[in-house]
């Protein structure tokens, strides 16, 4: 059924200054599943990210996206946002001068309703209590937005934003990178959580190990701009052993747009 | 087609801008068009002045025919000078009551605030509409202090001594051509004295309005803070959108005697057909502190570099510069700072915002004397870029005839960075706001600074200016 799937993607294809990197997507996530996107450097993985949120660097050259069956491709990245779409960035930029509250009341008033906000010593009790849970000094509501965060600080805060925003599909893009274990642990606790709520993930990594944490129903191989293979978690497993040597693209694969 | 509906006309184009109406008033004098030197005793006459001060006009007359117009910077070549009436009387007399005013003119005020910002947090207040003060009223326990807070048209009848002793004695009116037509057409102003000790916390504002196009404003201000003496100033204005251009040169010299201290605060928000040439200059004695919180967002070309001439030992002066440029404005503000005494002390911090065809310079100069030992200077010029067409530069000189001193010079540039947008985008927050939230970034750790009254009214106004700057 159509409706058990919170993310369909059909025959994708995306490109960017001419050169198109993702070669005809097909992927979908069922509600509530974890589907964790693997692959070699260079695959197109951080680009499915992108496109999937709408950065104005990648260019839809055909395909659908479908979020709780709904085409979201006309959509500007503000308006995915708001109907449930998550990502959570490899690299969050950092806004000087913004500092972390006002910027999270912004985002949260923008996707939930100013509502959520109206209250601002509830809606300050409420950061505090989540960055408590994962981890972070109170101190980091007053600074400016990942502005000389540390990489797992950053990390961080890209699930604190998810705790407060409770989106229907986080898209997280190598988020375990340049993470310790104990970081990696943290991160999994808040996703988890969201998990149990009945948030879908899309988790899009290089390693197995997140998934250690973030256990995945189905895992995906992505290379050279398509998905060549989707089995049960045993796949993350057996890459672990096996690396991405049976995934090389071929030469052709990696057409050029004229 | 008749004035008011060519105005209409010009007003309907979409603009941002929020006090761009024009009140339908007659004038009760007027010079007409064009400057000579019967304007400049016209002028004189119509306000019954002494004869020291029409000489003082005359002569300033002679300097502005002979100087020519300044050769750096922006091109002023559109300026026509014939083409502007440098006189325009609106009401027979300044009043303390805002009821005494026409009616259309005190419906601009009250649209503009300023009957209520007076009662919320001004210790004085005036109005100048045109060439002159419609309304003007200082607090009644500073007057008993001894404050004395005119405009300066009064000033020269009530306090001749101290006009004939301070003024011009900051910018003479030779020091540029606009600072001669000022001296020989000024009209308006603030004159204010403030005795030895007497602390004027609470702000007085002038704000100053055009009404009519086509039409040159030359405010004169004299501010004296007298030994141990504090003052808080502020000014603002705007103007009528009209197709045409004003003129609006003002002179402001503020005298900072021994351990006295001036804070001069202008939030400058002309409509976008205005030349604003302003020139400002301070002379601080010893230990006493003069600071200038400039903040330019309106008008067509700016050029205006606010001074502190630190003349006594101890010093201090200080800039605090802020510019929007937006579509086709340019704006050149700056600051200079001029070391005369040992241990003198100044800052300078800029930051620019340059959007579209804006463009929005730095130029500034720092000064420092033989024998001004021990002096220090920190310049810091930051420069936001909204889009890929628009600018920035910046133009510091430095003269350094002392060995003992220390200066820092940085500046940077940086754009609005596409990825900032899109992340906080991706966070429910439309493309606009995110604009507004990634220059008000920018300006945060100088906006935090301000008086809370001037950071919510600059950021308003930045917000203003940002619509339409995306897509």
């Amino acid at each position: 059924m159509k409706d058990d799937y919170i993310l369909n993607i059909n025959n994708l294809k995306v490109s960017i200054d001419d050169k198109q990197v993702l070669q005809g997507i097909d992927l979908s996530v069922k509600k509530g599943e974890v589907h964790a996107i693997m692959g070699p450097n260079g695959s197109g993985k951080s680009t499915l990210a992108y496109s999937l949120m709408g950065h104005p660097s990648y260019e839809l050259d055909s395909g659908d996206i479908e979020l709780d069956s709904e085409s979201i491709v006309d959509l500007e990245p503000h308006e995915k946002a708001q109907k449930g779409l998550f990502l959570a960035f490899q690299y969050p930029m950092e806004i000087p001068g913004l500092q972390m509250e006002s910027f999270l009341r912004s985002a949260v008033s923008s996707i939930k309703g100013s509502e959520e906000t109206k209250d601002v010593f509830d809606f300050h009790r409420k950061v505090l209590k989540e960055m408590r849970y994962l981890g972070i000094d109170e101190s980091f509501a007053d600074r400016y937005v990942n502005d000389g965060f540390s990489g797992g600080e950053k990390k961080r805060a890209e699930v604190l934003q998810m705790l407060l925003l409770q989106p229907k599909l986080a898209v997280m893009d190598e988020t375990d990178s340049g993470l310790d274990i104990d970081a990696i642990k943290v991160v999994a606790k808040g996703v988890n959580r969201l998990k149990e709520k009945g948030m879908s993930i899309l988790i899009i990594t290089h390693y197995q190990r997140i998934l250690d944490y973030i256990h995945p129903d189905r895992v995906s191989v992505l290379s050279g701009g398509k998905i060549l293979k989707t089995a049960g978690p045993e796949l993350a497993k057996e890459l672990e052993k096996t690396g991405y040597k049976d995934f090389v693209p071929k030469k052709s694969s990696l057409d050029v747009k004229f | 087609m008749s004035k008011e509906d060519k105005f209409s006309q010009d007003f309907s184009e979409f603009d941002s801008y929020q006090f761009g109406h024009y009140d339908k008033v007659k004038h009760i004098a007027s010079t007409g068009k064009g400057i000579s030197r019967d304007v400049v005793t016209k002028i004189s006459e119509l306000k019954n002045e002494p004869g020291w001060m029409t000489d003082i006009r005359l002569k300033a007359y002679e300097v502005f025919e002979k100087k020519p117009m300044p050769s750096w910077g922006p091109d002023l070549k559109e300026i026509k000078f014939e083409d502007f009436t440098y006189f325009i009387r609106s009401t027979e007399k300044e009043s303390d009551q805002w009821d005494d005013m026409p009616k259309e003119i005190l419906e601009t005020f009250d649209k503009l605030g300023i009957p209520e910002a007076e009662k919320k947090f001004l210790a004085g207040a005036s109005a100048q509409y045109e060439s002159e003060a419609v309304y003007h009223k200082l607090n009644e326990e500073l007057g008993r202090e001894g404050v004395v807070f005119l405009t300066m048209d009064q000033a020269v009848k009530d306090e001749p001594d101290l006009v004939k002793k301070y003024f011009g004695s900051v910018i003479p009116a030779s020091d540029n051509k606009f600072s001669a037509l000022n001296t020989a057409v000024w009209s308006g102003g603030s004159f204010i004295y403030v005795p030895p000790g007497v602390e004027v916390s609470t702000p007085l504002q002038t704000y100053f309005r055009i009404n009519e196009e086509e039409f040159g404003q030359f405010e004169r201000t004299l501010i004296i803070a007298d030994k141990g003496a504090k003052v808080v100033y502020n000014e603002g204005c705007s103007a009528p959108k009209w197709a045409k251009s004003s003129l609006h040169a003002a002179v402001v010299e503020l005298v900072a005697l021994e351990d006295s201290r001036i804070d001069y605060q202008t939030i400058q928000n002309w409509y976008k057909n205005i030349y604003n040439l302003v020139t400002k200059r301070a002379k601080a004695e010893k230990n006493a502190t003069v600071t200038w919180l400039d903040i330019n967002v309106g008008s067509r070309i700016t050029i205006k570099y606010p001074s502190v001439m630190m003349m006594g030992e101890g010093a201090r002066g200080e800039v605090q510069s802020i510019a929007f440029a937006n579509e086709e404005q340019l704006q050149d503000s700056g600051a200079k700072m001029i070391h005369g005494a040992p241990n003198t002390t100044s800052v300078v911090t800029s930051k620019s915002i340059s959007k579209g065809t804006g463009r929005s310079s730095y130029r500034g100069l720092i000064k420092v004397l033989k024998g001004a030992k021990n002096s220090s200077c920190r310049v810091e010029c930051d420069a936001l870029l909204i889009n890929e067409e628009s600018r920035t530069d910046t133009y510091p000189v430095m003269d350094i005839a002392e060995d003992e001193t220390q200066i820092a010079h940085e500046a940077s540039v940086s754009k609005v960075n596409e990825d900032q947008i899109f992340y906080l985008q991706s966070r429910g927050i439309p493309e606009i706001d995110a604009m507004k939230m990634v220059v008000n970034g920018f300006l945060e750790p100088m906006v935090k600074k301000l008086p809370l009254e001037y950071s919510v009214e600059f950021q308003r106004l930045v917000e203003l200016e940002l619509e339409g700057s995306v897509g």
